[in-house]
């Protein structure tokens, strides 16, 4: 992903603004992300009208920090399509020697020519203006080019599709990966869940899925070797444990945005995290912030699926952990064989980095963590 | 509130939680499990925008009654009256 195009400012030229706040929305091939601000100040000009296309990187505005210069603003960069985020600020104060205006990009290279209208039109449709043939003066695209063209086709958004299929592609082509499987005893952490959840208000409610994410988090401490990237032929471990979660989206694919430092969370803040990155991530919304530096990934099949799967690693991160649907089976226990909820838990490890004795480890301790709920 | 209000009250609590449904195409007595792909944290948001609309703390174990439009809205009849502390 190297370009975004700017679909709408939340803020207006003298508005003050405070850190957190959003200030704007751009389209990328993963949706709408909106763009944070990390810093208290006061907006000073907008660079970038609606519509027009940014490379990543590029100044969208200038701000006032809280009782200093006015400073050019950033595009975020966006994430790969492999979803590794990338963690730069995207509102940034550079050195007062560089005026705004020379920091005010040129436009990138590659621009399509089209009218303003035609670019809006071919926003709100989501058509990729690249795909457009032309029929307007020094070869601009026309609002009635878009228009034809969106006849023409009626292709689903491949955006996602795509980008998964080149991470994927890549983590088949160049990871060794390893695979271990084990099977969790699910009775104390549902049961605990279940009184929990008898006795909070509803917004305070919790899924097991924000157990599974804390347990891996934590779990993830003694396990360095799990935890980071593979960058240039070695690996970067990685001190924050930032864990990245597969969303699945209803109209098909799937999205990996993450809870930065969940080993840090408590449950509950998991479970709010968890619950706002569903809901920005289905609607279309994620915010840059969401797009963190995922350092592992969790995927979990929720209810109705199958016992087990196999996921594979997202490059450059050097370990996935899969929780299959939650089965009652007969299990073991105390000397008889009970009915009991069962998990299936399995790691995708890269060679390069760890072994499966390690893996194999960690995966006991999941459990382990499992198996006091209450201390997670 | 009368049973169209709460109807469209319900709705709108759906379509919070799942904006990417298409409320023309709702099917009123089938599951939204089985219409929308609906997931247990889709419930549990769903159970959270009625909350806040209508002031109801729906228990856990009264999930299941929740399946559907039709069956929501039974339920909500049912258990409004008394129950509701207005927000």
């Amino acid at each position: 992903m190297e370009s975004a195009t700017l679909t709408e400012w939340l803020v207006k030229p003298g508005q003050e603004i405070k850190r957190g706040d959003l200030v704007a929305s751009v389209e990328t091939s993963k949706g709408i992300i909106d763009i944070e601000i990390f810093e208290a100040g006061r907006i000073d000009q907008l660079l970038v009208a609606p519509g027009t296309e940014i490379p990543v990187g590029a100044v969208l505005a200038t701000y006032a920090p809280a009782g200093g210069e006015p400073s050019p603003a950033a595009a975020p960069p966006i994430a790969t399509p492999a979803m590794r985020a990338v963690a730069a600020p995207s509102l940034r104060p550079t050195s007062p020697a560089m005026p705004p205006e020379q920091k005010a990009a040129a436009p990138p290279e590659a621009r399509v020519r089209a009218s303003p209208a035609a670019r809006r039109r071919a926003l709100e449709l989501g058509i990729d203006l690249s795909a457009v043939s032309a029929s307007g003066a020094e070869g601009a695209i026309t609002l009635e080019d878009v228009e034809r063209r969106a006849a023409a086709a009626s292709t689903p958004p491949a955006d996602t599709r795509s980008a998964i299929a080149k991470a994927m592609s890549r983590s088949k082509r160049e990871i060794p990966h390893y695979y271990l499987a084990t099977t969790i005893d699910m009775r104390a952490t549902l049961a605990w869940v279940e009184r929990w959840n008898a006795a909070h208000a509803v917004t305070e409610r919790l899924l097991s899925g924000a157990l599974l994410v804390k347990s891996v988090a934590r779990a993830l401490a003694k396990f360095p070797e799990l935890n980071g990237f593979w960058l240039d032929g070695r690996f970067e471990p990685s001190r924050e444990v930032n864990v990245g979660v597969a969303i699945r989206l209803r109209q098909g694919g799937l999205v990996v945005p993450g809870i930065p430092r969940a080993n840090e969370l408590t449950l509950t803040n998991v479970m709010q995290q968890l619950q706002g990155l569903v809901r920005r991530a289905r609607a279309g919304r994620l915010r840059q912030s969401d797009i963190t530096n995922a350092t592992i990934t969790v995927s979990s099949l929720g209810e109705g699926g199958v016992e087990t799967l196999y996921p594979i690693i997202y490059p450059p991160q050097v370990a996935i952990v899969g929780f299959g649907s939650i089965v009652t089976r007969p299990w073991h226990a105390g000397g008889s064989i009970v009915a009991a909820p069962l998990l299936s838990a399995t790691l995708s490890g890269d060679h390069r980095v760890s072994d499966g004795q390690s893996g194999s480890q960690f995966l006991i301790a999941v459990d382990r963590l499992l198996q006091r709920p209450e201390e997670l | 509130m009368s049973h169209p209000d709460l109807r469209q009250t319900v709705i709108e609590a759906l379509l919070e939680v799942a904006p990417d449904v298409d409320a023309s195409a709702l099917d009123a007595t089938r599951a939204f499990r089985e219409q929308f792909d609906f997931d247990s944290m889709d419930t549990l948001s769903f159970v959270i925008a009625l909350h806040q609309r209508l002031g109801i703390d729906i228990p856990e174990r009264d999930y299941p009654q929740l399946l559907s439009l039709d069956g929501t809205v039974r339920y909500l009849a049912a258990h409004l009256g008394s129950a509701r502390t207005t927000p």
